[in-house]
């Protein structure tokens, strides 16, 4: 038996190995990562991370130690460059071939590059591994002026971040709202006035179109407009890594194209996390996820279908951001709802809309309100009175059962 | 090093090392306890680690947190023995405290 090749070291990756072991595996595990690290968490990277509050140990999925005390074998710096499914072989850049029983690829996504005038001067950066973060922080501590290209979820954390350090912080955002792929107009607006209100310069109708700088970048052009920065962020969407997937002639579509148990077109080979077009019965569609939730989940139902289980994937996508004192969790897509219904009052910051459709529940933005965000979870697809939610007075409790 | 024995739901028994200051989630994790999912990765952002810990035990732990308590509110399985493993950090005292699994994470 020649085991299992998890392609990928993060956190679908780390959560296989240890999935495949939890389930009484005892063959061959290789992990091929070409991050150095040993699988971490990404989602503290735009903030507890950058702020410094958290390190290196807190953010590894589990210690170094748990590969080898397991026997996994955990090979970081190193990048596939093929997989040859006719042979179940996978071939490193270097030149190493390792062969499968299974093959789990789980290659996330990298963020999607600007490619401008000035976009490759120094002080611009992108934000998804630890060593972006490492770069951003080492140039945060000189620069005064931060500019962040993009007003999604990883720029707005970034944002808060650097404004509570005291730097002056702009948002430029292409459309005409923040958030405006994720969130309802409502939802933006929110998010717009808390930063605006801590101080934070956000443009939208923006398109930037180009960088200035000698060797260093020192101003940010958007058509007539220049605003100067001494460090940009750029956080403008990502890219699923499908192309080891697409070259090995699997099905892609925005994706790797899996079925329910995260198998690819190849039976003998498995996909998991940000880098899967998946179906999704619970909303009865196939989607492709940028979460950690998902990415975890998937592992677990890879993991237990490579070693001949019949595990469906059936999971509410969830998602949670942090920026500034305010934790928001969202369950579910609120584009999904044909209405909405908030509880609680926004000017205390603590607040929750749920959205509905046809009277069910479908999604819900719960900032700072936990309760709401676990009611959620488990009310999904659930009638209710909608005015019930709307009542600060009415038992939340009352609708479980 | 102080251990933690978790009794899963169907009273499989696992006595594990933890490093102090690491969470209890992280024990469990770290030695593959099945039944922890911490999702979240230990920011009590999700409440996929909940535990049941007896009233002796809880005595010597702090108290929860608000969003702690919010958070295991509305769990369907939730007791006045309830906790997010994630939000308790191992020290000496604790060391042989026993911790009991759910029958399922939500």
């Amino acid at each position: 038996m020649s085991g299992i090749v998890i392609i990928g070291a993060g956190q679908a990756a780390g959560q296989a190995a240890a999935s495949l072991r939890q389930e009484g595996f005892e063959g061959t595990i290789t992990i091929l990562g070409d991050e150095d690290s040993a699988p971490y968490q990404r989602p503290p990277l735009s903030k507890q991370y950058l702020s410094g509050e958290v390190g290196v140990d807190r953010l590894l999925v589990r210690p170094e130690k748990f590969y080898v005390d397991k026997n996994i074998d955990l090979k970081t710096g190193t990048r596939v460059g093929s997989i040859a499914p006719s042979e179940k072989s996978v071939t490193t850049t270097g030149g190493d071939r390792f062969e499968y029983d299974k093959l789990l690829i789980a290659t996330g996504s990298r963020p999607r590059i600007l490619n401008i005038t000035g976009s490759d001067l120094e002080g611009i950066h992108y934000l998804r591994t630890m060593g972006d973060v490492d770069g951003i922080r080492e140039s945060m501590g000189s620069a005064s002026r931060i500019c962040i290209v993009g007003g999604g979820y990883i720029g707005l954390e970034v944002a808060a971040v650097a404004r509570t350090s005291g730097l002056d912080v702009t948002v430029l955002e292409m459309e005409d709202r923040i958030l405006q792929r994720v969130t309802t107009p409502e939802m933006s607006a929110y998010y717009h006035q808390l930063h605006a209100g801590r101080g934070v310069n956000i443009m939208t109708n923006t398109t930037v179109s180009g960088f200035q700088g000698n060797g260093s970048v020192s101003a940010v052009l958007c058509g007539d407009e220049i605003i100067e920065a001494d460090l940009v962020i750029v956080g403008i969407g990502i890219i699923p890594n499908v192309e080891l997937a697409e070259t090995a002639g699997l099905k892609c579509e925005n994706g790797i194209v899996v079925d329910d148990h995260c198998r690819s077109s190849d039976p003998d080979i498995y996909a998991a996390g940000d880098c899967t077009n998946h179906p999704n019965p619970l909303l009865n569609r196939r989607l492709r996820l940028e979460s950690v939730p998902n990415a975890m989940e998937q592992a677990r139902v890879a993991s237990a279908n490579m070693l001949g289980g019949d595990r469906v994937y059936a999971a509410i996508p969830w998602f949670w951001s942090d920026q500034y004192e305010l934790k928001l969790q969202m369950v579910g897509f609120s584009s999904d709802g044909d209405s909405s219904v908030i509880r609680g009052d926004k000017s205390t910051n603590e607040f929750a809309v749920f959205y509905l459709n046809d009277g069910k529940v479908v999604a819900v933005d719960a900032v700072n309100s936990p309760r709401e965000f676990m009611v959620c979870k488990q009310l999904y697809g659930k009638a209710v009175n909608a005015p019930d939610l709307a009542n600060p007075e009415f038992e939340l409790k009352s609708l479980l059962n | 090093m102080p251990q933690v024995k978790f009794i899963e739901f169907n009273g499989t028994e696992h006595v594990v090392d933890a490093s102090k200051g690491e969470s209890i989630m992280v024990a469990a994790t770290n030695n593959l306890v099945p039944g922890i999912d911490a999702d979240c990765g230990g920011e009590c952002s999700c409440a996929t680690c909940h535990v049941l810990i007896d009233a002796d035990w809880q005595a010597r732990l702090g108290a929860r947190s608000e969003q702690e308590e919010s958070m295991l509110d509305l769990n369907p399985d939730r007791t006045d023995e309830s906790r997010l493993s994630c939000q308790i950090p191992m020290t000496d005292e604790l060391d042989g405290i026993t911790v009991r699994l759910p029958e399922f994470q939500y």
